[in-house]
Order: structure tokens, then C-alpha cells, then sequence
């Protein structure tokens, strides 16, 4: 302890108590006064290139607007923000791990977890994955009905940001709209698979189950009435004179930066990089789709919004087509090193019934190889590589999480912005803890 | 000490010279009809049950048919705890503090799987269960559980402050930790709670 | 006030790229590589392993003392422009014998290609590899994820601490096959170990430059402040 300093030790009022029930405390150095002191004491004077008189400031873990579990440390000139170190992994549930030890299919429901606003995006995009180590192309009806499962998670994920990031922004009642618009969305999605939000929908080879009689009546009835909830919320928003001064201008990032941090998603989008994996590595089929993808110029805040409510109609045009498009036919490939026998079979022959019992038992065995299948998930470019061995169960199951990836460009985007454009900032990017710290 | 489960507050004890008289009970059903129906809750929102939760807020399951539309973000002004979503090791601390900032009185209700028990994540990673942690009023089942689910739990959790009395001065005890292990209730329960569940062979072992 | 929707940056540099299309009957070996591991296998002779093809996938073996050259030059070179690093990961096989793997996934957003670059790491040595957080910034968290998961040092990383676990997470590093699912410590042990931690109490180096704790740190970490060290505890 250096001689005319008092070490004295502070009570933080956002530290809480310990498992002793005393107040946690923290050691700090004060001015010689011998006054009380708080944490924000003006600077002595400490090394010159040292500005100690910035303050620091958490936010979260537990916090309304962070979208999740995510701790944003600031260091604060006044209002302005001159250093920003998030700290993540308050929901860390060791998916990959699990996923060693779990059968492809079983893995599955995993995959609605990790990014719950995209749960049938992910349940496709692991299927395909793992389709894609056995070597195995899809029915042609399987391919629509994923396209629809997958633009359908695209119109529920970009309804949540709009209503979360109206939400902190100021704006409460684009909240209720958006939410109303999910519950159709999970009307439908409960008639064909069972649930709303944690769907398991897809399976290796297939689908869970074929849509039922009369749901493309529901989504054409969804189709009808969707785009005059984005209107709604576009008159409400876009030529909103507190939006567009909250929003213009925040969080800028340039096409370069954007491309070498490694965003992707609406926002390397609205930076003005037009990299999309349905146009660019496309999958089910996206080329034979007419569909635009919004880039943005300026990258910033308002740009991405644009781009989201603009991706909102463009998931309207696909799904339209594939409506157009869903012929009858089988939904899981007719293979069976990963489709069950039929259950008819499987109860009266009796290889059928080895089979399925091999089959549901030891799961299925993929070849020994690896696979990285990437799709345009709501938030990015998402991954699932996954590394087999031969067994049934994969040696590495890798989530390449867009948010993870996103998020680590905060500290770059909120420099010189003031504490509230943080919070839109944050807000802008669409991140998911789950998916984050899986 | 610890966990223990408390006497079911449903069944009145009757000892005639604590017997309340009508204006105890009167003041009681006052003060508790006016907890119950203006529960101020604490979304300790982790994950997809979160999720589920914002739906139960929203305009087509409204939670504000029950008071409980003023979510309180700060611990200090709510009254329920509804930790929603799953609780890892790292945000354990954190889930503690925040139900030791909560001023009395205070219940906790864990929505979903894994607040209950873990969920599915039975790995190195998630804690099996915030009862480990924090004294739970009401479990809600469920992956995430419906809206519907949801908002059954907060209906037993009104019950539940409906039958509290005043006069019962233990069930406003704040539980106080062993000081050297940190646990609310003893190792051993602690790790028989966090035991395997179920019969299957394949759920902790790699392949082959 | 409407976004002028104008791409700036458009894939497809190769003049003789076919037009994307969703891959179909895809060989399990016999696809034919990227036309970067001919490339590389001509600039680089003696750093490349091998290279295999593996569903579609080009996949190219690099020896680790060569790994950031490399990838410079797949970076930096005019006729490869791998401008966009999606993924750092590692595999651990469960036969012991096998080497860990550490994979790069790079994607050239102008020329629609993608790469996965990989070294192996014998067990037995020491798990280090260079960073390429110098080339891209993505690497950032990515590489600090790989160390919390796999104990892989990233050499020239500017702040390579846990990302995911806590700090003082004491059981391992998880994602190694030795490391059992649930843990190797008890549940309880576990659960005390867990509350003991309280990171908000704890602020990294970083973070302690700004506070006003800086007088009270010893010599020596202040010392490696004002050197601009940013690593943690």
C-alpha cells in the first residue's frame, strides 16, 4: 500500500451479500481526505495516460435489455462510452458435449434449444447436416416443406427482434403486434409438429410428420393478413422521427470491418455486403427461388432494421412460392440406414422389426467423414459440423453460432456512442444467448 | 434444517388457544387477496422458456388479467421470482443474489425443465435444479411449458399466498446457508438430487 | 427516408464459377477440390500435409509451424481472397492416438469458395498454434472459446482467457474426451465451487485500468498495464 492513500473498503451496492450474508466488498483506493467514499470519486492524479476519471459500469447479467444473460462492463466519459468488454457464458449448457453423446436424432431437439426463436431453422439445418454425412438427397416435397419451416422461423425470429428491440428503444406496442403475429405462426406450427416454440421437426431423412389436411389453408390465411402487420408496424416506425433519430447513425460498421470481424446475417447486410448463404451456398433449392436480399448502405442501426422488415416480406414472397410449389408425394427418403420401417411392417416381419429395433436402439450409423452445412439462419450465417467416426453417436458436434460471432464486434461498434445507444445497439444485433453460449 | 418441505399449509392445525378470531382471519384474507392479485413478478428470463413467458405476457394469454403485468426488472420492487429457463453453474451466483436482494415477502416460481431439474442438460455444465439454490414455491413442468402452463403455476401460487397467515411466523424466514459449504441444503442432498434419472444406459455414455 | 439498397460487394470474382446451385448426389471422396488446394500446394510445397475431399468440402492439412503463413497468403493473395473467417474449432478424437485437430472453416465471399484448413496436434505435445487473430478479427472469441473448451493456446492472441466457463473454473477444459459429461467434481462440489466464483466482484486487467483501483495493484501488474498487456487475472 502506497504511503498517503487510505485503502478503505467500499460496500458496492450491486455486489449483494455473500454466503456469509456480509456485504461484498471490494478494495479500493481513496483520496487522502479521510472521507467516506464512493466509486466515483474525481481522479487524483494517476499515471497521465490513465483517464481515471471514467467510471465503470455493469450491465447484467440480469438486465431487461440485454436480450438474454450478457454482461456489458463500460467505461463511461459522463454519458459517453469509451470502452466496452461484454462477458458471456452465463448460459453455457455444454451442447456440444451432449452432443457426443447422443444419437443424430436425438440431437435434434437439442438443436430447438440452443436458438429458441429459430428452432425449426435449426432443426432443418442440422438435418441437413447430418444428411449430408450419409450422403443422402431429400424428396422434393421434403425440400418445399422445409422451405417453409425455414422461412417460417425467419418471420417468428425478425418478429421477436422488432418487438424486443421496439421494446428498448421505447416503443411498447409493436411488442403486442408482433407478439399476436407469432401466435398465428405458432398455431400453425403446433398443427403440424405439436408444439410452438421447441419444434423437433425435422428428422435425418425427413420430417417428424407430413403437414395435416388443411394447413396450407391456415398459411395462406397467415400470408393474407402477415403483410399488414409489417405495414402497421413500418407506418409506425420507419419515417418515425424518435426512431430514425435513435437509430441512424449507431453502431457503424463498414463494409471491411464488417466482412474481417466476421458478421453475417442483416448485419453484414446492412453494411453493404451482399453475402447470403441461400444465394450464395444455396440448399433446398433457395436458387429456384425468386426472392431479393436486402443489403443496406450505411450500416447502421436503421439500416439493419430496414433490412429485417424488408427480409420480412421477402420470407412472405418464398413462402408463397412454395405454397404454389408443395406437390404430394413421400416425405422421408425411402433409405434405411436412417428411415424406420413403416410401422405396419415392423410389427408383423421380422427384419423389419431388427431393423427398427438396430435402428432405434443404436441409432443410425453415418459413414466415417465430416460435414459443415451452413443456411441462412434470422441472425446469420449458421453452422452445424459435425465429425463422425462410424458410430452412432458424432466425435464433434461444432454449432457455428452467428450471434457469438456478431456480438464480439459490440466493443468496436458502441465506442463514442452515449450509454443509452448501447442498449440499441445491442438491441440491433439479434443476438441469442442461447445460441451465444450454448 | 435446510429444504425441509414445511407442514402443509393446507391443513389448519387447530389448537384452540392460537385459534385466530375473526378479525385475524378477516385481515388475513385481506392482506393476502391483495399479494396474490398484484404479484409483481421478476423474470429472471433465461432461455426459450423466457420465451414462452414474453407469449404469457403478450395480448393473447395476458398475464395482466392477473397483476402481473409490471414486470419488475429490479429485484428490490418484485414479489415472485419466475426464473424461466435453464440455470448454469456460472449464473448461479447471480440467480442467489438477485433472490437475496428481493425484499420479504417474496416467492419463486421455476418455470420449465430446467429450472425445476436440470432439464435435459444433465452435464458438467447446468445446475440440476434451482431448489439447490433459492427455496421454490411452484414447479412448472413443461419444455418450455404452454402459456397455459404457466399461468396454472401462478393460479397455484395465488392459492398458496391465499392460505398463509400472519400468524405464522416461520414462513417469512429468511434460509440462511451453511457458512462454510455455501449450500442451502447438505451435500448429499444436493448430489442425490442431482443423481441420473430414469433407466436408460445410453444417456451418459459415448459411443460405441 | 428509405435505405438505398445497392450491393457493394458482390460474390463471384471467377468468371468461369458456374452459378450457385444447391448441392445435389454429392461424391463421399470424389468431388473435385477447390481450385485453392492447387494453389496452395504450389506456393506452399512443403507446409502442406495433405489435402482430401470429403462430401464437396476441400479439406487441407497444414503443418503448424506454417499455419499463419498460410493463412495470410489465402487472405492477402489476389487470386484466393479468403476474406471472411467463419469458424475456429477443434476435434478430439475418442482413439487416443489420433491428434487433436484444429480447423479453420474460410469462406472468399468474391470468388463463392470454401475451405476448411487443418492442423494436427499431437496429444503428448504441446497444444499451441498461432493465432490469426492479426488477420481476422473474428478469431477473437473464437479462439478464446477453443482454449475454454480445449485447453488449444493460441499464440499472439491478445487476450486469451475463458470465454464460456468462468475464470477460475477449475475442472478442465470440457470438450476433451478425458473430461467426463457430467463433470468431475461432485454436484455439490460443483454447486460450492460455483457460488464461490462471483465474477462481478472480479474485473480483468482490462477492466482495471479504468478503475480507480489502479494505485492499489502491486508493482508488477501495474507494470503490465501501462505495458498495454490485456490478459486476464
Amino acid at each position: 500500500m502506497a504511503s498517503g492513500n487510505r485503502t478503505i473498503e467500499v460496500e458496492l451496492s450491486t455486489t449483494g451479500l455473500d454466503a456469509q450474508g456480509r456485504p461484498q466488498r471490494i478494495p479500493l483506493v481513496t483520496k487522502d481526505s479521510g472521507a467516506e467514499s464512493l466509486v466515483n470519486e474525481p481522479p487524483r492524479a494517476a499515471e497521465p495516460e490513465l483517464l481515471a476519471d471514467h467510471m465503470l459500469i455493469n450491465i447484467g447479467p440480469q438486465h431487461p435489455a440485454t436480450h438474454g444473460v450478457l454482461r456489458l462492463v463500460l467505461e463511461l466519459d459522463g454519458e459517453t462510452v469509451v470502452r466496452c468488454v461484454p462477458h458471456i457464458g452465463y448460459l453455457h449448457c455444454g451442447f456440444e458435449k451432449i452432443g457426443e453423446y447422443r444419437q443424430y436424432n436425438q440431437i435434434i431437439p437439442w438443436t430447438d434449444r440452443e436458438d429458441y426463436l429459430n428452432s425449426i431453422g435449426n432443426n432443418v439445418a442440422f438435418a441437413l447436416g447430418a444428411e449430408r454425412l450419409w450422403g443422402i438427397d431429400i424428396t422434393e416435397r421434403c425440400t418445399v416443406l422445409r422451405v417453409i419451416a425455414s422461412e417460417l422461423s425467419r418471420v417468428i425470429s425478425h418478429l421477436v427482434w422488432v418487438g424486443t428491440t421496439c421494446i428498448d428503444i421505447g416503443a411498447f406496442t409493436p411488442f403486442l403486434w408482433a407478439f399476436q403475429e407469432r401466435e398465428n405462426v405458432y398455431n400453425l406450427l403446433e398443427a403440424w409438429v405439436g408444439a410452438r416454440l421447441t419444434t423437433s421437426a425435422t428428422r435425418v431423412g425427413g420430417m417428424a410428420a407430413d403437414i395435416p389436411s388443411g394447413w396450407l389453408d391456415g398459411l395462406r390465411n397467415f400470408l393474407r393478413t402477415f403483410p399488414n402487420t409489417i405495414d402497421e408496424v413500418d407506418r409506425m416506425l420507419t419515417r418515425n422521427a424518435i426512431w430514425v433519430g435513435r437509430t441512424v447513425g449507431l453502431g457503424v460498421m463498414t463494409p471491411d470491418e464488417a466482412i474481417n470481424w466476421g458478421l453475417s446475417g442483416p448485419m453484414l447486410r446492412a453494411s453493404g455486403v451482399d453475402y447470403d448463404v441461400r444465394k450464395d451456398f444455396p440448399y433446398l433449392d433457395y436458387e429456384t427461388y425468386d426472392f431479393d436480399v436486402p443489403v443496406g448502405t450505411n450500416g447502421d442501426v436503421y439500416d439493419r432494421f430496414l433490412v429485417r422488415m424488408e427480409e420480412l416480406r421477402q420470407s412472405v414472397r418464398i413462402l408463397q412460392q412454395a405454397v404454389g410449389r408443395l406437390r404430394d408425394g413421400p416425405v422421408n427418403v425411402d433409405d434405411p440406414r436412417v428411415i424406420l420401417p413403416p410401422k405396419s411392417k415392423a410389427t408383423s416381419e421380422m427384419e423389419s422389426m431388427i431393423h427398427h429395433f438396430k435402428q432405434v436402439m443404436e441409432g443410425p450409423r453415418p459413414p466415417i467423414g465430416e460435414s459443415y452445412v451452413a443456411v441462412e439462419s434470422p441472425k446469420g450465417e449458421k453452422g452445424y459440423y459435425m465429425v463422425s467416426d462410424g458410430t452412432s453417436k458424432p466425435v464433434r458436434w461444432r454449432i457455428r453460432p452467428p450471434s457469438f460471432v456478431n456480438l464480439a464486434a459490440i466493443p468496436k461498434m458502441v465506442e463514442g456512442h452515449l450509454l443509452s445507444d448501447v442498449i440499441a445497439i445491442n438491441a440491433s444485433i439479434d443476438i441469442v444467448m442461447g445460441e451465444i453460449d450454448r | 434444517m435446510g429444504l425441509i418441505a414445511p407442514p402443509d399449509h393446507r391443513t389448519v392445525s387447530y389448537i384452540p388457544e392460537t385459534q385466530e378470531g375473526w378479525v385475524a382471519t378477516r385481515l388475513d384474507f385481506l392482506v393476502n387477496w391483495s399479494r396474490a392479485n398484484s404479484l409483481w413478478p421478476m423474470p429472471f428470463g433465461t432461455a426459450c422458456c423466457a420465451i414462452e413467458f414474453m407469449a404469457t405476457a403478450a395480448s393473447r394469454f395476458d398475464l395482466a388479467r392477473f397483476g402481473m403485468e409490471r414486470m419488475s426488472y429490479s429485484p428490490r420492487q418484485a414479489d415472485v421470482l419466475i426464473c424461466a429457463g435453464r440455470v448454469p453453474f456460472k449464473l448461479a451466483p447471480i440467480i442467489r443474489r438477485i433472490w437475496q436482494q428481493m425484499p420479504q415477502p417474496k416467492w419463486a416460481i421455476s418455470m420449465g425443465a430446467c429450472a425445476s431439474t436440470g432439464g435435459m442438460f444433465d452435464n458438467y455444465a447446468v445446475v440440476q435444479g434451482i431448489d439447490t439454490i433459492i427455496p421454490v414455491d411452484v414447479y412448472v413442468p413443461g419444455c418450455p411449458p404452454r402459456p397455459e402452463g404457466l399461468i396454472h403455476g401462478i393460479r397455484m401460487l395465488q392459492e398458496k399466498v391465499m392460505n398463509e397467515r400472519i400468524a405464522d411466523g416461520r414462513i417469512r424466514d429468511e434460509m440462511n446457508p451453511d457458512p462454510s459449504s455455501q449450500l442451502y441444503i447438505p451435500p448429499a442432498a444436493i448430489n442425490e438430487l442431482g443423481e441420473p434419472f430414469g433407466n436408460s444406459v445410453h444417456q451418459n455414455r459415448s459411443a460405441p | 427516408m428509405t435505405g438505398r439498397f445497392e450491393i457493394v460487394t458482390a460474390g463471384s470474382a471467377a468468371s468461369d464459377a458456374p452459378a450457385p446451385a444447391t448441392p445435389k448426389k454429392v461424391s463421399h471422396l470424389g468431388a473435385p477440390p477447390n481450385p485453392t488446394a492447387a494453389a496452395l500446394a504450389e506456393h506452399f510445397p512443403f507446409a502442406l500435409d495433405r489435402v482430401s475431399v470429403i462430401w464437396g468440402e476441400t479439406v487441407v492439412f497444414v503443418k503448424a509451424n506454417a499455419v499463419y503463413e498460410v493463412m495470410q497468403w489465402l487472405r492477402d493473395d489476389p487470386g484466393q481472397q479468403y476474406d471472411y473467417l467463419s469458424d475456429v474449432t477443434a476435434v478430439e478424437y475418442r482413439d487416443f492416438e489420433q491428434p487433436l485437430e484444429v480447423v479453420w472453416h474460410l469462406r472468399s465471399i468474391p470468388f463463392r469458395r470454401f475451405l476448411r484448413v487443418k492442423v494436427q496436434l499431437p496429444k503428448r505435445g504441446p497444444l499451441e498454434v498461432a493465432s490469426v487473430w492479426p488477420l481476422w478479427k473474428s478469431a477473437d472469441w473464437l479462439e478464446r472459446e477453443c482454449y475454454d473448451m480445449f485447453g488449444i493456446r493460441f499464440l499472439g492472441h491478445p487476450d486469451l482467457r475463458r470465454i464460456l466457463m468462468w475464470e477460475q473454473y477449475r475442472e478442465g477444459f470440457p470438450l476433451r474426451k478425458d473430461f467426463p459429461l457430467r463433470g468431475r467434481f461432485s454436484r455439490a462440489e460443483q454447486l460450492r465451487q460455483a457460488l464461490a466464483q462471483n465474477p462481478e466482484t472480479r474485473y480483468s486487467m482490462e477492466e482495471l485500468t479504468v478503475a480507480d483501483a489502479f494505485e492499489d495493484l502491486p508493482e508488477e501488474m501495474r507494470k503490465r498495464l501501462s505495458a498495454g498487456e490485456r490478459t486476464g487475472e
